[in-house]
């Protein structure tokens, strides 16, 4: 009787611990950077965003239900030097007065295999939308899930340095982008 | 022994082809800096960089021409403590010429733009990035090449005393075209 009783209770646990879904949702911005390098005079130059948000949902058992939506504040850019800060906050690049941020939304996430996956997407930058296809991994440690990812955006594709600076011999048009996106366990 | 009269073809050219390079870096490095960030701001720091490579390269190789080449005595006219004075200026040449290229690469390392000469050949980066090391570099490249244009200012005049009033060979050696008196 008690060892039928333990039994089930043991069931019942296990049942429960099975039932509730996996869930990493809680984005911990510590954690995480957006980081990019742009090409100057075939010079590569680093730079990050100091400030953004992401909102995810990603369930290891069911990877294509997963979501996300990442907001870059645009004004938080470490472009690599107080010069360029300065400059590419302005009219002719990002124009953060009239556009102060730049998101990504996914619309479907499709698995590649082992933790390779693939986030579709649209971005929008500067008033102007896009398709993307993002490629991450994810690892999984205890309570924390890491997506990192890169991906190549051409800037003149959202019109990021018009005027003299749309001149690809020296800035070019291709910036690479690495992210990593950290949440934890809800 | 009889000191050679002249300077070699080959210092005259080192020497000439360099000032001409460094006067264009001085006066670019000082035209550049006040410039408003533009795309022509970045290709003129890409020219004065890779000039500034090129100029380090010259004066290794001029360097090295130097030790197997004794130069001219200067005149015996010439007082003991101008002689000295000369050879001290010449020395203190050479040693910007050296250090002023060196600040700009390491200066350049610390803002965290690696100098990649001619767009082709990338230098390493000796410093991290590191802004405050960065904007001190600065001032040492700046600082270093205010002091080079000073001493080039005297040399000049040096070599314009000796011709004008002085009247001896000591400028005509180093020119390509003239003969020495």
């Amino acid at each position: 009787m008690i060892r039928k009783t333990l039994a089930a209770t043991l069931l019942a646990a296990l049942a429960a611990t099975q039932a509730e879904a996996v869930e990493y949702a809680q984005f911990q911005p510590e954690r995480s950077n957006i980081a990019f390098t742009s090409k100057q005079m075939g010079v590569a130059v680093d730079g990050r965003f100091r400030k953004f948000a992401a909102a995810l949902s990603f369930d290891p058992a069911r990877p294509t239900a997963a979501s996300a939506r990442i907001d870059i504040d645009l004004g938080s850019i470490d472009a690599g030097s107080k010069d360029a800060d300065d400059e590419v906050v302005g009219k002719q690049w990002f124009n953060i007065k009239a556009f102060p941020t730049a998101s990504f939304v996914s619309t479907g996430v499709k698995a590649l295999g082992g933790d390779r996956y693939e986030a579709i997407g649209k971005i929008s930058i500067k008033g102007r939308t896009q398709d993307a296809v993002l490629p991450f991994t994810v690892k999984q440690d205890g309570q924390l899930a890491t997506f990192d990812g890169n991906l190549t955006l051409k800037r003149l594709d959202f019109a990021i340095g018009e005027g003299p600076w749309a001149d690809v011999s020296t800035v070019a048009n291709e910036v690479q982008i690495k992210f990593r996106i950290v949440a934890a366990r809800k | 022994m009889t000191p050679a009269a002249r300077y070699t073809r080959t210092a005259i050219a080192l020497h000439w082809l360099m000032a001409l390079l460094l006067l264009g870096l001085f006066a670019v490095g000082l035209y550049m800096t006040g410039l408003k960030l533009s795309p022509q701001k970045l290709q003129i720091y890409s020219w004065h960089k890779w000039a500034g490579v090129s100029a380090f390269l010259l004066v290794l190789l001029r360097l090295g021409w130097r030790l197997g080449h004794r130069p001219p005595a200067p005149p015996a006219t010439m007082p003991r403590w101008q002689q000295l004075a000369g050879e001290g200026a010449h020395h203190l040449l050479y040693l910007l010429m050296i250090v002023i290229p060196l600040s700009g690469w390491l200066m350049s390392s610390a803002k965290g733009f690696q100098t990649v000469w001619f767009g082709v050949l990338p230098l390493p980066d000796l410093l991290a990035k590191d802004k405050e090391l960065g904007d001190l570099l600065a001032t040492v490249h700046q600082g270093l090449s205010y002091g080079f244009a000073a001493l080039v200012l005297a040399h000049t005049g040096a070599a314009l005393k000796h011709h004008l009033v002085d009247r001896d060979d000591v400028l005509v050696r180093m020119l390509p075209f003239l003969k020495t008196r």
